[in-house]
């Protein structure tokens, strides 16, 4: 029974696989789109039976000469406005291609229909009217496929009838419309002569066009290449959502690039833990054992427990994508507001969303005008390059090196808005707020700390885990309220359950929350509390960056439990579990905990009491200024 | 309009086709199996009916027991990797073949569904203007917003594809519906790169299409190459198929020899009728269809 429907039919004279390929026809509004639709349906001979004269019949009863564009303008509105306004796919064949055709509307009032056809494309049309020759939307069209990605572009010049088949007219428009398309860095595979209404060059060149030797219409469809898999490249399978249906934990989503293979060591970008991929699952089959490569939706679990989300990446160790807050990418804009500087956007890369801030603009024109004048804001229809800064951090690429993943798009109020390619990523770069002017407490420091009877300072408590930060910290917290003081306790796993619940524990997440504990300990310190940080912060850079962020107020007490001690303790059985390889990045069973050189104070908890250690945080935090000596004359400090 | 025969439905080792990928597979061991025509249809729809369950909070699947729902059902399990997570939704007119109705009474226990129906107003509660057909489609579109109404969905998953009818062409993947169910045609937000408008307002809903990208001969390749089960009045007795299943009083079958899936392709490839001609309310005016799409029908 297979047999019947194999490809090699006689419909097939190349005898192979029948490519797919999806093409647009763009081009200013009334350069003869739906009529080169129309006549190359009729020339494919793709038309249902029947539809020609029905459309005939149609344009008879309200007393209209037929036109080929009829065939397209299904839609009552769209004839009654004598305009095309939206993406419909038709479907013919050339020799050797399967072409899905896109019409595209011409008018600019459509130009996000255009965009919707236009992104789904492998190769262009784009239509230039004989007569009236390169207009704005022609060029805006020509700006947009280079946006979209299309790189095959066919150049048809339409109505020759209307301009005696002149071939220095034609010239003249070739030579105009190659050079603004190679000034974008897209070579036209063709340019053609036609008459679409009439049908030459369309499928044959006729002899009114006998000056022409290159492809016609149907020639340069039946040479596109249909789009090219992307498996060559890093592997990139964006979360879509983890599914907990039965006693398996799915992570479903679709391979943007690359492939992978149960076994494979992955990365969860972008809080960069590592895993291995213990299954592939699927239905009806329940386990697929192949490698799955780019295009394919699946669903795979992990040989570990961790926290994923959706929008996460996953990626292969040593080609992760990278984390960024800043990128930059060159966009076209489809809102009727402008976009502008400090403007707050939701921006969408795959399944990841984040808040972001528009920082700058730059080179905002109308792509449409011949000579560019630069703008501050993105108009509608137009395209620019823009620079944000983004709430949550995302893994990304810049579009040269994946363009599946290097790409994103904008939204407003729950509308798409605009869309565009990374250019770059700033990966170093921190969110840069804008006109941001805090506001000054009403209270002097001073009234503070006579009150509390001590200045602000933060007392941050680094060691291994278990090594009695956490019991330190809520006995100094004690005593130091007893005595009339105000602690604040910053423990960072509480902090991690909330403020910082975005973060895993990759080295830049790591730091991130090193760098939030700072800043929120700080601020606390600035008005005269004191902030104890409990947290193993074992990079000793972060440390650093901490006491930069917190200044004279910074306190450091390494808590220097011996590490086989620390792990007798184990409060929190991590590690017992690390030990089991379910925990992955954990602090103290590797060589990855950085002892401080210079700490104020060091405090072995296995040789002292809970209360001795807390007597000599006291003593330190009195030596150093931050707790006022009996003696001191709570006067001088008013 | 031409209707493609779809090369993916070949399984035979002596397909070209697939002489022609073994032999690329020699040169590259390490590269997944490449995708066919087919995988790439079923891959977009689980990743359009992934988009769904994530981004919206109360969605439902239009089951209207037809071949395209049969297999919109079959990749919602693919997705969700054995059972749909949400409620199967039948607007019954009452007037269904006996055969869809015991389809679904079968079905809806072998698939494990979650299985709403929900009955449509009678007859005298629709614009009278409307000519018989569309009328009675009409009525449908009624008690879909009454369902509506009951549930409080924020999705609802349809069935319905691009080449089908011009005014389907239309469509986005996402396509957001006014309070009262209404399309707007002319105001349909940009979808590009696989990124959908999910947030409707309060209120109102989205129509999810998830083999909007598919055609007639796709659904029929997918459905013998899986195995999915069909109600046979789509296959030839007497001289006689149906295309396309609606209501008994409203849908014709079309003359066809084709008495098994095979015979169908063949039969789509040679044909130039359109699918939805057995459905009287395509041709009783001109714009009747795009009328009721405007108004929230299917």
């Amino acid at each position: 029974m297979n047999m019947i429907v194999t490809p090699a039919s006689s419909a097939t004279p190349n005898g192979t696989t029948r490519p797919q390929v999806r093409i647009v026809i763009v081009g200013h509004v009334d350069h003869g789109k739906s009529t080169l639709v129309g006549r190359l349906l009729h020339e494919t001979g793709s038309l249902p039976e029947g539809k020609l004269d029905m459309l005939k019949a149609v344009s008879a009863r309200r007393g209209m000469p037929f036109e080929w564009s009829f065939l397209l303008d299904a839609l009552q509105t769209e004839r009654d406005q004598g305009i095309t306004i939206d993406t419909t796919q038709i479907r013919f064949r050339t020799n050797s291609r399967d072409i899905v055709l896109i019409d595209a509307p011409g008018h600019a009032e459509f130009l996000r229909n255009m965009i919707t056809g236009a992104s789904q494309a492998d190769g262009a049309v784009l239509i230039i009217d004989a007569l009236e020759g390169v207009r704005d939307q022609t060029r805006r069209h020509g700006y947009l496929l280079h946006l979209l990605g299309v790189k095959q572009v066919a150049v048809v010049v339409n109505k020759m009838d209307r301009v005696d088949f002149s071939a220095a007219r034609f010239k003249d428009i070739s030579d105009e419309i190659s050079a603004h398309l190679s000034g974008l860095g897209v070579t036209p595979t063709a340019v053609i002569p036609i008459s679409a209404r009439d049908g030459d060059g369309v499928a044959e060149r006729t002899g009114r066009i006998g000056w022409y030797k290159g492809p016609t219409v149907v020639e340069a469809l039946d040479r596109l290449e249909p789009a090219r898999p992307l498996e060559t490249l890093a592997l990139r399978l964006p979360v879509q959502a983890i599914y907990k249906f039965d006693d398996r934990r799915i992570v479903a989503g679709r391979i943007e690039s690359g492939s992978l293979l149960a076994g494979d060591e992955i990365v969860i970008m972008p809080a960069g833990k590592i895993a291995r991929i213990k299954t592939v699952e699927s239905w009806p089959v329940t386990l697929l054992a192949g490698r799955q490569g780019a295009g394919r939706s699946v669903g795979i679990t992990l040989d570990r427990e961790l926290f994923i989300e959706r929008g996460d990446i996953i990626a292969h160790a040593g080609s992760a994508p990278r984390e960024t807050r800043r990128l930059r990418a060159r966009i076209f804009w489809l809102h009727d507001k402008p976009l502008a500087k400090g403007d707050q956007i939701l921006v969408r890369s795959g399944p990841k969303e984040s808040r972001a801030t528009v920082v700058a603009i730059e080179k905002a024109v109308d792509p449409g005008e011949l000579s560019s004048t630069e703008n501050k804001a993105i108009a509608r229809n137009h395209v620019g390059e823009i620079d944000i800064s983004l709430s949550n951090p995302i893994a990304t690429d810049p579009y040269t090196e994946n363009p599946r993943t290097g790409r994103l798009v904008i939204e407003v109020a729950g509308r798409i808005a605009g869309g565009g390619l990374v250019l770059s990523v700033d990966a170093g770069q921190r969110a840069v707020p804008v006109d941001i002017v805090p506001v000054e407490s009403a209270l002097r420091p001073d009234e503070r700390s006579a009150r509390y009877r001590h200045n602000g300072a933060v007392v941050w408590l680094t060691g291994l885990p278990a090594s009695g930060k956490s019991t330190l910290a809520r006995a100094l917290e004690r005593r130091l309220f007893t005595n009339g003081g105000s602690p604040v306790l910053l423990d960072g796993d509480t902090l991690r359950a909330g403020l910082n619940s975005d973060l895993g524990f990759s080295a830049p997440d790591r730091s991130e929350n090193i760098r939030r504990l700072a800043e929120v300990a700080t601020h606390l310190a600035r008005n005269g509390h004191i902030a104890i940080v409990a947290a193993v912060s074992p990079a000793r850079e972060d440390r650093a960056a901490a006491r930069r962020i917190a200044d004279s107020a910074f306190r450091e007490i390494h808590v220097a439990t011996p590490a086989d001690i620390c792990e007798e303790r184990d409060p929190k059985g991590h590690y017992k579990k690390a030990r089991a390889g379910a925990l992955a990045s954990f602090t103290g069973i590797g060589n990855d905990y950085e002892a401080p050189q210079a700490a104020e104070l060091v405090i072995d908890t296995s040789k002292r009491t809970v209360a001795e250690a807390a007597d000599e945080i006291e003593q330190m935090l009195k030596a150093s200024g931050v707790l006022f000596d009996e003696v001191v004359d709570l006067a001088a400090n008013i | 309009m031409h209707l493609l025969k779809d090369d993916s439905a070949a399984v035979g080792v002596s397909s070209p086709a697939l002489i022609e990928r073994l032999g690329q597979q020699e040169f590259s061991a390490d590269l997944a199996p490449s995708m066919d025509h087919l995988d790439q249809l079923e891959a977009q729809s689980i990743y359009i009916f992934r988009e769904a369950f994530a981004r919206l909070k109360k969605i439902a699947l239009l089951w209207s027991l037809g071949k395209d729902s049969n297999v919109m059902i079959w990749l919602a399990r693919k997705a969700f990797f054995g059972k749909m997570p949400f409620p199967a939704l039948h607007v019954d007119t009452g007037k269904k073949f006996p055969e869809m109705y015991r389809f679904r009474d079968h079905y809806g226990k072998e698939w494990d569904l979650d299985l709403r129906v929900e009955p449509c107003p009678p007859i005298d509660a629709v614009d009278p203007t409307l000519p018989p057909a569309a009328r009675s489609a009409a009525r449908k579109t009624e008690g879909l917003k009454m369902a509506l109404a009951k549930y409080g969905f924020d999705g609802l998953i349809a069935g319905i594809r691009r080449d089908e009818e011009a005014t389907r062409a239309k469509e986005r993947v996402f396509s957001p519906r006014g309070l009262e169910g209404n399309w707007d045609v002319r105001d349909q937000p940009p979808e590009f790169w696989d990124h959908f408008n999910a947030s409707p307002p309060q209120g109102a809903h989205l129509r999810i299409h998830p083999i909007l990208h598919w055609t007639e001969a796709d659904i029929w390749a997918y459905t013998k190459r899986e195995n999915i089960p069909i109600i046979p009045l789509y296959l030839a007795k007497n001289g006689k198929r149906y295309r396309s299943l609606g209501d008994q009083d409203i849908t014709n079958p079309v003359a066809s020899s084709a008495s098994n899936i095979d015979e169908i392709l063949i039969e789509l490839e040679q044909t130039k009728v359109p699918e939805r001609s057995g459905r009287a309310l395509d041709h009783e005016t001109e714009d009747a269809f795009e009328r009721l799409r405007v108004a929230g029908y299917l």
